[in-house]
């Protein structure tokens, strides 16, 4: 296998928080290797965004975070900000998932797209212009020179989220990061969008991270899935293998929870009662005990560690289940 | 046959606007039957959620009849509709936003009752206790917090508590379990469920998610700029789309299914984005991005029809497999109907492959 893009190891992220420790992300390690589309899924509040914005240095200042992050052999921990800034943008890219609060409102399509071409390349006015509408093409806009004169208000929720695509890719990254960047759009846009950047990202050779809620759309557009709970990595496998021979029991009560088009009508879903764990004070053990039908006693004693079980497939409990995703 | 409990009639609901006149209901009809389900999704400016208020008579509909056991609501004023108002009731998406952030749980559900004038205080406070035991919250330790102190999952339950307090008929439910996560939203929708069951509710069960609605309702319609397009038995609309709008909103849904996964990455079967309600297209409104369109579908509108037991479409070219003559045997229809479900899925592979072009039209046109 190839030299990974980014390595990320124990990373750990804290936030004070009235006096308590809120452990955020604790201890995660992966690697995106170069053209990968690598998926992050969890709950709110397990941790996947902030594990991401902790790598791209965009955390408040109160957050505490320790661990290792190296992109391409840089280490991306520590860095101050403006050195952060050289690999931002130009190493690696963020599209969030409200467009309309990433633009600016005052300001043409054309402009903010320029603007960011001209943040890292040495280019003249013009030329950032071209830029612009050769970027617009790139993503399938339609009339790209059109769009450059008009202002984000006059275009559709799935047009900005091309233009956030757009200037994203000003400066060519090798790892696009998707922070739940089709969430907010309906299902044949997000089928849009999510089809352009599997295309963008064979043409340009990037590696894709996405960041989502949303199994379905793991399942459907990633190579690999990484499932997060209480701020640490449950499952990692390949997403045909994760979806056919799960084998952590929140992994599966997440997919069994999750209404299928092939289920008939009124078949009660299958649910796991309680809540996740308050972050500020973590049970003993493992994190999901609490809920999960398999616990046992070593559960709630000693934390089972992320460990590669199976070629290619990590999990973290001490009872797996046998693996045959039954819907 | 049953008698409707809820029959809409050519519901039209027209908004003014500088911009001019957003039509956001255009003449939509369905029934819902006593205890039955019906599921409406529809994306983004589908007028779905138009639909519902309208239903409610908040705002009152432009024109059309919203007939609720054989009264017209939109014909009643005052106390009247009020009073018939009791049996109709919503949840909405934000249970935040819905609830009042300085009263408590306890003073949340029993508001609907003071409101009506049901029983005297300590009969309340019972019934109170009741409906909170219902919807899985537990009166001790729950009742005296504010909407603050409780989950997204919770303060939707207290919504749902404060819909049924009054016994009512039917419950529109807006969008009701889309903010919640994957493991709560299982959680509430196993609620909408039960209640069902014990209660003989019917619902409203308005949603963009597609698996979501499948997952709760009887029949499902779908809604496109304003229109229905097609409706029918959720099995057989999922299983076999007629409306090639339907065919296309349901590939387009990311599946953690095993078939699906093998075949991973849907392809999109339609381009473009919805046109404008002020200035919707003539004829079939779905015209504009609808791969089979041909020019009497931009002249005229296509009449909702009843193709199977049913399931009715308005589409003037449905998807119906032309391979066997319509006029064959029951057996060899359900013959046909076997190969249209394995044709739907078998050809995505294929398609998977298909690039898609550059666009250089417009797709809103001025």
């Amino acid at each position: 296998m190839s030299e990974p893009l980014l390595e990320v190891q124990d990373l750990k992220v804290t936030f004070p928080e009235r006096g308590r420790q809120v452990r955020a992300v604790d201890g995660v390690s992966y690697c995106v290797y170069p053209g990968q589309t690598l998926a992050v899924v969890g709950e709110s509040g397990s941790g996947k965004t902030v594990s991401c914005r902790a790598v791209m240095g965009l955390l408040p200042l109160a957050a505490v975070v320790t661990g290792s992050a190296s992109f391409a052999g840089t280490q991306l921990i520590g860095l101050t900000d403006d050195q952060m800034r050289a690999h931002r943008g130009a190493d690696v890219a963020m599209v969030f998932q409200d467009p309309t609060r990433s633009l600016n409102p005052t300001m043409r399509i054309g402009s903010q797209i320029a603007e960011a071409v001209r943040a890292h390349q040495r280019v003249s006015k013009t030329q950032a212009r071209e830029r612009a509408v050769a970027l617009l093409r790139l993503v399938r806009m339609p009339l790209p020179e059109r769009r450059c004169t008009e202002y984000p208000h006059q275009l559709s929720g799935g047009m900005r989220q091309r233009v956030m695509i757009a200037i994203a890719l000003a400066c060519r990254p090798k790892l696009l990061i998707a922070d739940e960047a089709t969430t907010a759009l309906d299902v044949t846009t997000q089928a849009q969008i999510m089809e352009l950047l599997l295309e963008l990202q064979a043409e340009l050779g990037m590696a894709l991270m996405l960041i989502s809620h949303d199994l379905g759309l793991a399942a459907s557009y990633a190579d690999e899935v990484i499932v997060m709970y209480a701020g640490r990595i449950v499952e990692q496998a390949p997403a045909a293998r994760l979806f056919s021979r799960v084998r952590m029991p929140y992994t599966q009560a997440l997919l069994e929870a999750i209404p299928q088009l092939e289920r008939p009508a009124h078949s009660p879903l299958p649910v796991i009662g309680g809540r996740p764990p308050d972050l500020s004070a973590l049970p003993a053990g493992c994190s999901f005990a609490p809920r999960c039908r398999h616990a046992a006693d070593d559960c709630r004693a000693t934390e089972p560690p992320l460990a590669e079980h199976e070629p290619g497939h990590r999990w973290a409990c001490w009872h797996p289940v046998n693996g045959e995703h039954h819907d | 046959m049953t008698e409707s409990l809820l029959e809409v009639r050519n519901l039209v609901q027209e908004f003014h606007t500088n911009a001019g006149v957003v039509q956001a209901v255009s003449g939509v009809s369905f029934d819902v039957r006593p205890g039955e389900t019906l599921g409406i999704v529809g994306e983004t400016g589908s007028g779905k959620s138009t639909l519902a208020r309208s239903v409610l008579q908040a705002p009152r509909p432009t024109s059309g009849e919203v007939i609720f056991r054989g009264t017209d609501l939109t014909t009643l004023r005052g106390t009247r509709l009020l009073q018939a108002r009791r049996h109709l009731q919503m949840v909405f998406q934000d249970p935040f936003g819905s609830l009042d952030p300085k009263w408590t749980v306890r003073d949340l559900v029993e508001e609907p009752l003071v409101a009506y004038k049901t029983g005297r205080k300590n009969e309340r406070r019972q019934r109170v206790d009741d409906l909170l035991e219902l919807v899985g919250l537990d009166p001790a330790s729950h009742g005296r917090r504010r909407p603050r102190e409780l989950s997204g999952g919770q303060a939707q339950r207290v919504a749902i508590a404060r819909a049924i307090a009054l016994n009512p008929a039917l419950i529109v439910c807006d969008e009701a379990v889309s903010s919640l996560d994957v493991l709560i939203q299982a959680q509430v929708l196993n609620l909408f469920e039960r209640l069902r069951a014990e209660l003989g509710l019917s619902y409203l069960f308005i949603a963009h998610d597609l698996a979501l609605v499948k997952q709760v309702s009887d029949r499902v319609a779908v809604m496109y700029l304003g229109r229905l397009c097609e409706a029918g038995p959720g099995e057989s609309v999922y299983r076999e789309p007629l409306h090639p709008y339907t065919r296309a909103l349901l590939d387009s849904v990311p599946s953690t299914d095993k078939h699906s996964a093998a075949t991973k990455r849907a392809p999109t079967t339609i381009s473009g984005e919805p046109p404008s309600p002020v200035h919707p297209p003539s004829g079939c409104r779905f015209r504009t991005r609808c791969p089979r369109a041909q020019e009497v579908c931009v002249a005229e509108q296509p009449p909702m029809r009843e193709l199977a037991t049913g399931h009715t479409v308005a589409c003037h070219f449905p998807l119906v497999e032309s391979a066997g003559p319509a006029t064959s045997g029951p057996g060899s229809r359900a013959a046909t109907g076997a190969q249209a479900a394995e044709s739907a899925h078998a050809p995505r592979s294929v398609r998977t492959k298909k690039s898609r072009e550059p666009r250089d039209e417009d797709p809103y046109p001025a």
